[in-house]
């Protein structure tokens, strides 16, 4: 058992017995992490960098932990701004972290694309732990593996990733990952934050929320950053929590099997009112576990795989 | 003649062209193509000290100490004038100067090109602009500068523009930093009628460009990058074209992309408005989708368009919507490209392989023909600009561009002329090879045509 590629760069194109296997894999290690002693020796030959471009508390640590209880050497990178404004060119930043033998290398980066640029000009496997408004493939692994926890399967579950899709890593993972798996994938939000042609991914669009909910099995609610507001991109926070926030008013008309996850970090009261996400059809901090037996999951096949085909994800 | 221009085909001479000032050459059996005279036959033509003495059966028992050419089988037209080059200098020196460009102009068949103003000082003034000329003075490419609109083309206030026509200047632009306040413009367009000189618009409306990195589409929702819309072009053309009918003022938009601005043009030159456009050779050859690899060398601006975009660039160039072909040869060091797409700056290279990607995709498939690409790529830059034409006639300069048409050739950026090497066709087989140029009594032939001069 071991991937059809080198890197896990995005979702887009990993195929459904990857993702298959990603998933199964992390089941296992979910259980490991719920033993006494949470941690094992699989990787202690393995040596990875994390490298964050961009500050990502719940990722970093997330991945670190994943690390650490593989027993891997973990070192980790931050770099508050663009490899641009240090002098140094990302490829020359990576090159040298090689030289002092490194395996595989975890990278936040703001720009899309930027692990594409790693996989063809460095040596080592790379992570994508999420690349600008392009993909988090890790995240929407974790989404997944909770989505399976309550539903069994993907085939025809109604997901609808609910906010700001034009500027969300998640949603495109999401959308390439579940549609992958026989999922049927919609988004919803003002048409200001929904990027163009969207539809032509397979994608189905709602303007209306209380449309979605009530054609939905998951909803995957975004946060929602006010920096867009200050764009020009909605009229005021206020107005985007009146139409588009997960209010308890809207869940009571809701389904009771309606599962609702969030990213994080939450914006109380914005996207999603405090009393959802603390609710019984929250599953929020199961993803949160989930993440790190998902990661760990990743980091063990792409270790034990000698470079697949050929590199997946767009 | 300035001591910098002789390093241009000094650098060809040691690159193993041929690189000759003979005074007397005889060109054997070339198709003779030149559209402003309604010309395509294959015949001779005996060159005289750089002019063109006789053309038809020459008797070559009456000459002595000449040189042959044999052009069998090869194109032989008006030299090539390419309309919208950057040649980086003054000021950026370390991407390409007016030497290196040069040479990538012969290279790549061209005889002229007109470079655009931003350099550092930027060309908004007589002092720089005659600097430019004296590089290029005496060497074997007419070397045009475009002047700037406005000051530093800051946009504000306009440069002496009736000065700069009389240095020798006939179009101005303000080029990657358009002007954006439509009141400037429309005194450019009027004031600039005193002397006939064109406008060419590097068409965008900031605003709506917002940042983008790669035109918006379904390509930059699957790839998360910053959309660039193309509106941002349209939009611009759009109040140019209006501008300009209502001034009366001359408006040639530089590289057009989006279908919208071709309808625009295509509208406005209907209505009777004195507007003509160029298309490069990467917009009639890619899309959006060749960014899927997140490599910069498909990064540009204007971005690639839609397929949409790139038929009704094809198809303006067709019906003549479109009038000319121009590069916007745009040469940047490897290091400033090996950065993530993003980060890149925009532009490619286009002098050395527009040729072969223009008989790639529109000669082969025969959607044009050679006598319309030389109309597109020799007689109508000239045209734009008011320059004198490159007419193959008796008593003319030589001024000519050689091609071989059947030739196929695989591009190798590490062997271009140019600085850059930052080209979207590297690797890719070509179809027809520029060969060579004849102007100002220079003779430039490439390694592999020298064995057809004896």
């Amino acid at each position: 058992m071991a991937l059809h590629s080198k890197h896990l760069l995005g979702l887009e194109n990993v195929p459904k017995v990857d993702i298959q296997s990603i998933l199964d894999a992390a089941v296992s290690f979910k259980e490991i992490l719920e033993r006494p002693i949470p941690k094992v020796p699989t990787l202690r030959h393995v040596t990875v960098v994390n490298l964050f471009f961009e500050n990502s508390t719940r990722t970093r640590i997330s991945f670190e932990l994943a690390e650490k209880r593989l027993s891997a050497d973990v070192v980790n990178f931050s770099a508050s701004s663009s490899s641009v404004s240090k002098g140094e060119t990302l490829i020359d930043t990576v090159r040298n972290l090689e030289a002092m033998k490194i395996d595989l290398v975890v990278m936040r980066h703001p720009m899309p694309g930027a692990p594409q640029l790693l996989a063809k000009h460095c040596s080592s496997k790379v992570i994508n732990a999420g690349d600008g408004s392009h993909e988090h493939p890790t995240q929407a692994l974790l989404d997944m593996m909770t989505i399976r926890e309550t539903f069994g399967n993907f085939e025809d579950l109604r997901i609808t990733i609910v906010g700001d899709i034009s500027h969300s890593r998640v949603a495109l993972s999401n959308i390439h990952g579940l549609q992958t798996m026989g999922a049927k994938v919609a988004v919803c939000g003002p048409p200001t934050l929904i990027p163009r042609a969207l539809e032509k991914l397979g994608v189905k669009i709602y303007y209306d929320v209380d449309e979605a909910i009530a054609n939905s099995d998951v909803l995957n609610v975004l946060r929602i950053q006010k920096e867009r507001q200050e764009d020009g991109l909605f009229p005021s926070i206020r107005e985007y929590h009146t139409l588009y926030g997960i209010t308890r008013e809207r869940m009571k008309n809701a389904s009771r099997e309606l599962v609702i996850l969030h990213p994080g970090p939450i914006n109380r009261g914005v996207e999603l009112d405090g009393e959802v996400a603390d609710g019984p059809q929250s599953v929020i901090l199961q993803q949160v576990t989930n993440g790190v037996a998902v990661r760990m999951a990743i980091l063990f096949l792409l270790s034990r795989g000698e470079g697949g085909r050929d590199e997946l994800g767009s | 003649m300035s001591w910098e221009v002789k390093k241009g085909p000094e650098i060809m001479s040691q690159r193993g062209w041929l690189v000759d000032k003979a005074s007397l050459v005889l060109l054997t059996k070339a198709r003779v193509i030149d559209p402003s005279q309604d010309l395509d036959t294959v015949t001779d033509i005996l060159i005289e000290r750089g002019k063109i003495k006789k053309i038809g059966d020459i008797d070559k028992k009456e000459l002595e100490n000449y040189h042959t050419l044999d052009l069998e089988g090869k194109i032989l037209a008006p030299g090539f004038f390419d309309m919208h080059v950057h040649l980086r200098e003054p000021g950026q020196e370390e991407k390409e100067t007016i030497t290196t460009g040069s040479t990538a102009a012969v290279a790549g068949g061209f005889t002229g090109v007109a470079c655009m103003p931003n350099t550092n000082p930027s060309l908004d003034n007589v002092g720089v602009v005659r600097w430019v000329y004296d590089m290029a003075a005496g060497g074997p490419v007419d070397v045009h500068p475009i002047a700037a609109v406005t000051i530093g083309r800051k946009g504000t206030q306009l440069t002496d523009i009736s000065d700069l026509y009389h240095a020798g200047v006939r179009a101005i632009s303000n080029d990657g930093d358009p002007v954006g306040k439509a009141d400037v413009m429309r005194r450019a367009l009027e004031y600039s009628q005193l002397h006939d000189l064109v406008i060419s618009t590097h068409s965008e409306e900031h605003d709506l460009a917002a940042g983008g990195v790669m035109r918006e589409g379904e390509m930059s929702t699957r790839l998360g990058m910053k959309p660039w819309s193309s509106l941002a072009e349209s939009v611009m053309v759009a109040r140019d074209v209006l501008l300009a009918e209502f001034t009366g003022g001359r408006l040639h938009v530089g590289h057009i992309s989006s279908w919208q601005s071709i309808e625009m043009v295509r509208w406005a030159k209907g209505r009777g408005v004195k507007v003509t456009c160029e298309a490069t050779p990467h917009h009639i050859a890619l899309t959006d989708e060749a960014c899927a690899t997140y490599d910069s060398s498909f990064k540009m601006n204007p971005p690639l368009g839609s397929k949409e975009d790139r038929e009704a660039v094809i198809q303006g160039l067709i019906d003549g919507t479109i009038d000319a072909i121009a590069t916007d040869h745009a040469p940047h060091t490897v290091e400033e490209k090996l950065v993530e797409f993003s980060f890149a700056p925009n532009g490619v290279v286009g002098l050395e392989t527009a040729i072969g990607v223009v008989a790639n995709e529109l000669v082969n498939p025969e959607k044009m023909s050679w006598n319309e690409i030389v109309q597109k790529m020799a007689i109508a830059p000239r045209e734009i600009l008011r320059l004198p034409s490159a007419s193959i006639q008796e008593g003319e300069v030589a001024n000519l561009t050689l091609i071989d048409p059947e030739a196929v050739w695989k591009v190798d950026a590490s062997k271009f002329f140019t600085k850059g090497r930052n080209t979207p066709f590297d690797g890719k087989n070509l179809h027809a090879k520029p060969l060579g140029v004849l102007n100002r009594g220079w003779i430039l032939i490439c390694p592999d045509a020298r064995m057809l001069w004896s």
